[in-house]
């Protein structure tokens, strides 16, 4: 993984004495809030219910052992004891006081971490797939052109006050497990017939109120230029954006309005910066620094293909337990005798992404021991180990139930995505924990979820769709009517993946139902599913054959407290 | 930076708004001594991309002066995208400015100060 240089040591301590100065001018009164706001927001403090909100960047996910027991404790001393993985590879912090935000950001700073434009309307961190660099269906490693992201966007001049937030994803495999269609830039790095990398690049992609998949604006920009592009399309964003309306300030909607002509003003742009600007090609990727970036993303120390007499034999009397472990939690690896393994952050009693202190330290141990020291925060807030020997699973299985890391359950009904909605959410609208929890509760018959398969299950508390209801096969979105907490559920979402097919926003079932009737409609979309499947069908692939009526008419069947109102 | 008062409407500043086609001023350019970009709001960041283009691109060397709702920790963005002068909000202490100036000794990107990117200056 990336190591920081003493250049990126110095410009994260900088920018910790920077917020310092800021956060002490708005306490001594000198910085008023609405100057203080967009500050903190672009070092990651928002403030919610109960105290700040802390986002600290995980940049493409990588996270090392010793930044993830920091973290550990900056829960345990500065937080109640836990923090939470969000989709964006992000980790939030609910209850830290204002006052001591200087002091966290300081600790961060010691082991290479800060909360640089984690929100606030600017380039916000870079995320790709977790499997980035591990994947057998990689085509090129997206990490090092992350990385080089990465700098080109921290603390950019002309892009610090763009209309609205803007996020990148990268990915570099054949399947798309970075929801790159989603993203204000999306950006799948391949090579060409020539066999030259380079990006093809969508732009316009974004959930929210008006959820739109990005539209491909270049098959292939070679790599080397890649800076330069996003340059010409940021640009071409920041002077005409909209900014006369909150929900129409996202890029998405200039590349819709505009269509073709925003696509001829970001190549024209991109031409004028080469052909006209002053060092224009400043910005031009050489060689020598793409080879400077890739040489930290070789496998660590000692990892190599291991030869099959260096393998484990065949599980052959492996516990039924660990088999099951073993076929959901466990991915193939690019290098033989190797596996990726996902440390589930899915569990009864605890939000979907959370980790307590002690989780994190039990992880950064497993990391230790298994993986060479590394993880990887995933978009589906999970935790994964990118550097497990095969022959070690057993061992590892066994220490990672112990913690509490090793439900079976990756990519199944609860392994879902969800936002930390309104109980620490300022923004929210409705609560998507207690209801998250409930399902979870409700699906702990292993038998049954086996049964049941695959299905990606989103749940955001509002609409700016944190919780990526639209990209869920099961969506469902808190709405508040009078007050009261009411709940949207759609369909046939997906979030690109192969599972998923092309990225599409799910449709809505019908009128909301009741907080205390969602359990009901998940029972029933579930028992439609099992009902219509065709054999070894999948949920979302018997949805898109046989269209969402039968399961609107199941779910409006076990309407209660709302049957009234859509009868 | 040169700090000018509120209030110094000095004559010979072509008032630029943020929302205007510079292409259309280019000819202009040489004759202007001092161009005026506006923040009607200090969130509202169009005007540092037109500071930038007016540098780079249209290679205009007179004054660029930052007017409107202008904050002192706007600075650090305006020198970096090519502001020469700034006037600031009539509530803004400009003995703030040296403090929030001083910070970082360097940035990845290249902007109209330096305009190499780190990459490009030698050893990183």
């Amino acid at each position: 993984m990336y190591r920081y240089t003493e250049f990126d040591r110095r410009f994260v301590r900088q920018r910790a004495r920077q917020f310092r100065d800021q956060l002490e001018r708005h306490l001594a009164g000198q910085l008023g809030d609405e100057e203080f706001k967009p500050l903190r927001l672009q070092n990651g403090w928002y403030v919610q219910r109960h105290a700040p909100m802390l986002r600290i960047a995980v940049p493409y996910g990588e996270l090392s052992s010793r930044q993830l027991r920091t973290l550990a404790r900056i829960a345990r001393e500065f937080d109640r004891g836990y923090g939470h993985f969000t989709t964006r590879q992000n980790l939030q912090f609910n209850w830290i006081a204002l006052a001591r935000a200087a002091e966290v950001m300081d600790l961060l700073a010691e082991v290479d971490m800060h909360g640089i434009q984690t929100s606030g309307n600017c380039i916000r961190n870079i995320t790709s797939d977790a499997l980035a660099g591990v994947a057998p269906d990689e085509l090129v490693d997206p990490r090092p052109y992350c990385e080089i992201l990465r700098q080109w966007s921290t603390l950019h001049p002309e892009f610090a006050f763009l209309p609205r937030k803007f996020k990148i994803a990268v990915s570099g495999a054949i399947e798309d497990r970075a929801a790159t269609a989603w993203h204000d830039i999306g950006l799948h790095v391949h090579r060409n017939a020539a066999g030259e990398v380079g990006f093809r690049v969508l732009v316009g992609g974004g959930m929210g109120r008006t959820p739109l998949v990005g539209t491909v604006v270049r098959e292939f920009v070679p790599w080397q230029q890649i800076l330069v592009f996003i340059e010409a399309i940021v640009r071409v964003y920041n002077r005409y954006g909209r900014r006369d309306n909150l929900y129409k300030a996202r890029i998405k909607i200039l590349v819709k309005a505009e269509g073709e002509r925003f696509v001829r003003a970001v190549e024209d742009e991109f031409s004028a910066i080469l052909e006209r600007d002053c060092e224009g090609a400043a910005h031009v990727i050489p060689e020598a620094e793409l080879d400077r970036v890739s040489a930290h993303f070789r496998p660590p120390e000692g990892v190599a293909p291991l030869r099959p007499d260096a393998r484990s034999a065949a599980f052959a009397d492996e516990p039924l337990a660990f088999r099951k472990w073993r076929e959901r939690n466990v991915r193939l690896h690019k290098l033989a005798g190797y596996r990726a393994v996902t440390l589930s952050l899915k569990r009864v009693g605890q939000a979907p992404g959370d980790a307590t202190d002690a989780q994190m330290d039990r992880a950064a141990a497993l990391a230790d021991r298994y993986s060479c020291g590394e993880l990887r925060a995933t978009h589906d807030q999970n935790l994964l180990l990118p550097w497990v020997r095969e022959s070690e699973l057993l061992a590892l299985w066994d220490e990672a139930r112990a913690a509490g890391l090793a439900a079976p359950n990756i990519g199944l009904l609860t392994d879902m995505i969800a936002c930390p909605g309104g109980d620490f959410c300022a923004l929210a609208n409705a609560r998507s924990i207690p209801i998250a929890n409930a399902l979870l509760e409700r699906w702990q018959d292993l038998d049954e979820l086996y049964d049941i398969g695959e299905v990606d299950l989103h749940i955001s508390g509002c609409i700016n769709s944190c919780g990526h209801h639209h990209s869920g096969h099961i969506g469902i979105l808190g709405v508040d009517k009078d007050g009261a907490e009411w709940y949207q559920v759609t369909l046939g979402g997906a979030d690109g993946s192969t599972l998923s097919g092309n990225s599409v926003a799910g449709k809505v079932i019908g009128p909301s139902f009741a907080a205390d009737e969602v359990a009901d409609v998940m029972d029933a979309l579930i028992d439609t599913y099992r009902d219509r499947r065709a054999a070894s069908e999948r949920f979302i692939d018997t949805v898109r054959r046989v269209g969402i009526d039968p399961f609107k008419g199941a779910a409006n069947a076990v309407r209660r407290s709302t049957a009234r109102e859509t009868a | 930076m040169k700090f000018v008062a509120q209030g110094d409407a000095a004559d010979g500043v072509e008032l630029v708004a943020n929302d205007a086609d510079l292409d259309a001023l280019q000819a202009e350019l040489p004759r202007l001594a001092r161009i005026a970009l506006q923040f009607p709001k200090w969130t509202d960041g169009r005007a540092y991309s037109q500071a930038r283009l007016l540098r780079s691109r249209y290679r205009y060397a007179g004054e660029i002066r930052a007017v409107g709702d202008v904050v002192v920790d706007m600075l650090p963005l305006l020198e970096r995208t090519g502001f020469s002068e700034v006037q600031l909000r009539a509530d803004q202490d400009p003995r703030v400015a040296e403090r929030v100036r001083g910070h970082f000794d360097a940035h990845y990107q290249g902007d109209v100060q330096e305009p190499l990117p780190l990459f490009a200056r030698g050893s990183p």
